[in-house]
């Protein structure tokens, strides 16, 4: 026996690791990955791989030669936002402006503040907006998807070349009432299912919903943080629709429509920037949920997901110092 | 099945003497006694170099507020009386007593009968703790009889016996409580009676059902015994934590146990409280586990204090070859012993083998903020927090995120997916905030 080692309790240590939860995200993504596979075929299965290979590579690439310091890619943290950020965007979207988002998403989304864990601001989130500012047509011009469950009605092919959420916009816009617009939007199940115009990996909610169900049981995320944006986004999308169901569509429709599950399952839970304690995550998304439906009401843009989501990480900071835990002995003894 | 809220964690249980029977350790040629076997100022020894003691014989007098007596666990011959390093390598005062032969006082009852009559009034008996040099054996080494002396305005309404073992791996007090059931229960209505309540609490918790049903059972001679089951989740056992689970009371932030009339005694402790009191035998042996997940044998002891730690292994059949720690108490909060060259002393609850499997200490990557050290803080602190802080020596900062709450448990530690070391750096902050604390109250 060689000396012994002496150092601070605890002498012991759980099995959990970065590396398993990274993985446990990883494969909680894979049941939208393969919606996003049927819905947009081949184009879809570059686009992912492009996006998951160019932010591994950035992130190796930024390490080695402009950090200096070992790589991590191993960690899985680069292709969790590789996949995130191909989920984020349209599945015809040309392969150069994929890697550019890569670029900016592992760059300026993550290496700038450190690395894994310093990030402000959720990486593949930094990467879409800045694609969708930049490259408005091409981030914004849909694809059809395939029909595998449903019949392929002339009324859903109408999607094509925008998402349900642009077709409102416009079609308020234009002067057309929400129960006219909702007649030539996909059904609820085509929603469920994922058979409408879309980013990737926000059209199969149900895919989304196992993955986030996984993720649950895995202890990775908390209930916290998609329920209080769903939730949130529910409530305040039901207000405005009982004020006027003329101007505003249904709740349920908002909540499954966009990137609002996406968003609120994968995207708001990101563990890097959202709050600590349960409060802090229920007031983030909270937050969440307010601004989405704000934006998508009362905006420019269709969709507010990605905003809300960025706009709540620039808050986490404050979040986490007004919302701490509740402290064992912070209260006074009754008398 | 009772519990606390906030945090803890669900380490491997790990109890594999759980059902070793406690066996007795060979007493050893010759013995080291430390003066500072508790918590407090070292004891005064009243013996000299050549001087022949008996088996419990008073060989030190804790004579200052907080200090406890020394009694002689062997009978032979004071040897010398000299510095000695303990397990952490630090050199302590300590008596060298040449075992010869096992010659008892005779005022101590060693008959195996158990006296189930308690005649002492309450001051006798706290007076007899006193005498008897027990102290807190579940870690602390607090004098007990310290414990009794309540505050002016402070009234004591609860008396807990700890009876949860949360730490891993540790199961002597399943054995006693097993094998002793009778002797710890009126222990602990001794303990009861010396506050003059009507009931003592017993907290076990739910992996330890063969002792909880053994309790129970027992119990229903005794008067004023309620046992409590609790769930087994780290860290039960704490002061706090056990008080929260078993009264609903919660100790206020800077504030002792008494605060909400309460005062805890371990499982040990109770049964060498029944041996002082009804026995007149003072505390001069430990009960402890031997275990590990190399160790092929994981066994209970009984064995005097001042035995070496390495005749404990060698009864056992030597360290295993991958030992990478070994641990005085669990693997949670014990510490890691320096010196092997050491000997036993009051509270040596467990000798803990840890392999280099899960002794390597995984390297530590960056902070990914997923808050499981928040969730896993039993204090409802933020280690993700106070860790940098101490790390950058801002121990003002520190006093504000509340570190003096921290009880060292080590659940933020064991729980961080990045390895990081959070507990070495907060306990390093914790006490240069302390000493920051105490300079400020002192001018």
């Amino acid at each position: 026996m060689a000396l012994l080692q002496v150092s601070g309790s605890p002498h012991v240590h759980t099995e959990e690791s970065v590396k398993k939860i990274m993985w446990t995200v990883i494969i909680a993504l894979v049941p939208t990955m393969i919606f996003s596979f049927l819905f947009f075929g081949l184009q879809a299965i570059v686009l992912t791989l492009v996006a998951v290979v160019s932010c591994v590579f950035f992130e190796w690439i930024i390490q080695k030669y402009l950090l200096k310091i070992t790589p991590t890619i191993t960690d899985g943290s680069a292709i969790i936002t590789g996949i995130l950020l191909a989920f984020n965007l349209p599945s015809n979207l040309p392969w150069w402006i994929v890697i550019i988002g890569a670029l900016v998403a592992i760059g300026l989304g993550k290496m700038v503040y450190g690395g894994l864990g310093n990030n402000l601001f959720n990486p593949a989130l930094v990467g879409r907006v800045f694609l969708l500012i930049s490259f408005p047509q091409q981030m914004t011009t849909w694809p059809k998807p395939h029909h595998w469950f449903t019949q392929a009605t002339t009324l859903s092919d109408a999607t094509t070349g925008a998402t349900p959420l642009g077709i409102i916009k416009s079609g308020l816009a234009q002067g057309h009432d929400v129960s006219q617009l909702m007649e030539t939007l996909p059904s609820y199940a085509q929603m469920l299912l994922g058979e409408r115009g879309g980013s990737l990996g926000e059209v199969a909610a149900l895919a989304i919903i196992a993955g986030g169900i996984f993720m649950l049981i895995r202890k990775v995320i908390s209930w916290h943080i998609p329920v209080a944006f769903i939730g949130t986004a529910f409530i305040f999308a039901a207000m405005m629709h009982w004020i006027n169901p003329g101007l505003y569509i249904p709740p349920s429709y908002h909540i499954l429509s966009g990137g609002l599950l996406l968003g609120a399952v994968f995207m708001a839970t990101d563990m890097v920037t959202s709050p600590m304690s349960n409060w802090g995550k229920i007031i983030f998304g909270v937050g969440c949920g307010l601004l989405t439906i704000i934006i998508r009401v009362a905006g420019s843009y269709p969709e507010g997901v990605s905003f809300a989501i960025l706009i709540m990480n620039a808050f986490v900071p404050l979040i986490n110092k007004g919302f701490k835990p509740k402290r064992f002995g912070s209260q006074k003894i009754k008398a | 099945m009772k519990t606390f809220r906030i945090g803890g964690i669900h380490p491997e249980n790990n109890k594999f003497a759980h059902s070793s029977k406690i066996e007795t350790i060979p007493l050893p040629s010759q013995a080291v006694l430390y003066t500072t076997q508790h918590l407090g100022a070292p004891s005064t020894v009243v013996v000299a170099k050549g001087d022949k003691v008996k088996v419990g014989q008073l060989i030190a007098k804790g004579d200052a507020f907080i200090s406890a007596n020394l009694h002689s666990p062997y009978s032979g011959t004071i040897n010398k009386i000299e510095p000695i390093c303990d397990i952490s390598g630090y050199k302590k005062m300590a008596i060298v007593i040449d075992v010869e032969g096992d010659e008892w006082e005779e005022d101590i009852d060693i008959t195996p009968d158990i006296k189930r009559e308690i005649k002492l009034t309450p001051a006798e008996i706290i007076e007899k703790i006193k005498e008897k040099g027990i102290v807190g054996l579940g870690g602390a080494c607090f004098p007990t009889h310290v414990k009794f002396l309540i505050p002016q305005g402070k009234k004591a309404e609860y008396m807990l016996i700890n009876a949860a073992e949360c730490e891993p791996y540790i199961s002597i007090d399943n054995r006693v409580m097993l094998e002793r059931t009778e002797e710890f229960i009126i222990g602990a209505c001794i303990l009861r009676n010396a506050l003059q309540l009507s009931t003592v609490h017993i907290g076990v918790e739910h992996n330890k059902s063969e002792a909880i049903e053994k309790l129970t059972q027992t119990a229903k001679n005794f008067q004023g015994v309620e046992i409590h089951t609790l769930q087994t989740k780290y860290p039960q056992g704490a002061e706090k934590q056990l008080i929260k689970s078993i009264t609903g009371r919660e100790i206020p932030s800077g504030k002792l146990p008494i605060d909400v009339g309460c005062i805890v005694n371990n499982v040990c402790t109770a049964l060498a409280v029944y041996e002082a009191v009804q026995k007149n035998k003072p505390l001069i042996s430990n009960y402890m586990s031997y275990t590990g997940k190399s160790v092929k044998t994981p066994k209970n002891y009984l064995v005097r204090l001042g035995t070496p730690i390495r005749n404990i292994i060698e009864v056992n059949g030597g360290l295993p070859e991958d030992t990478e720690k070994l641990i005085s108490g669990g693997p949670m909060m014990g510490k890691a012993i320096a010196n092997m060259d050491a000997f036993t002393t009051k509270g040596f609850s467990c000798l803990l083998v840890i392999n280099n499997k899960e002794g390597k200490r995984k390297e530590s990557i960056n902070c990914i903020r997923c808050g499981k050290c928040v969730d896993a803080c039993p204090m409802g602190l933020e280690p993700y927090l106070l860790a940098p802080l101490s790390e950058a020596s801002r121990w003002e900062d520190m006093e504000k995120e509340h570190v003096m709450d921290c009880i060292e448990c080590g659940c933020c530690q064991f729980s961080c997916p990045s390895s990081r070391p959070l507990l070495d750096h907060i306990r390093l902050g914790k006490n240069k905030t302390g000493a920051m604390i105490r300079a400020r109250n002192t001018k």
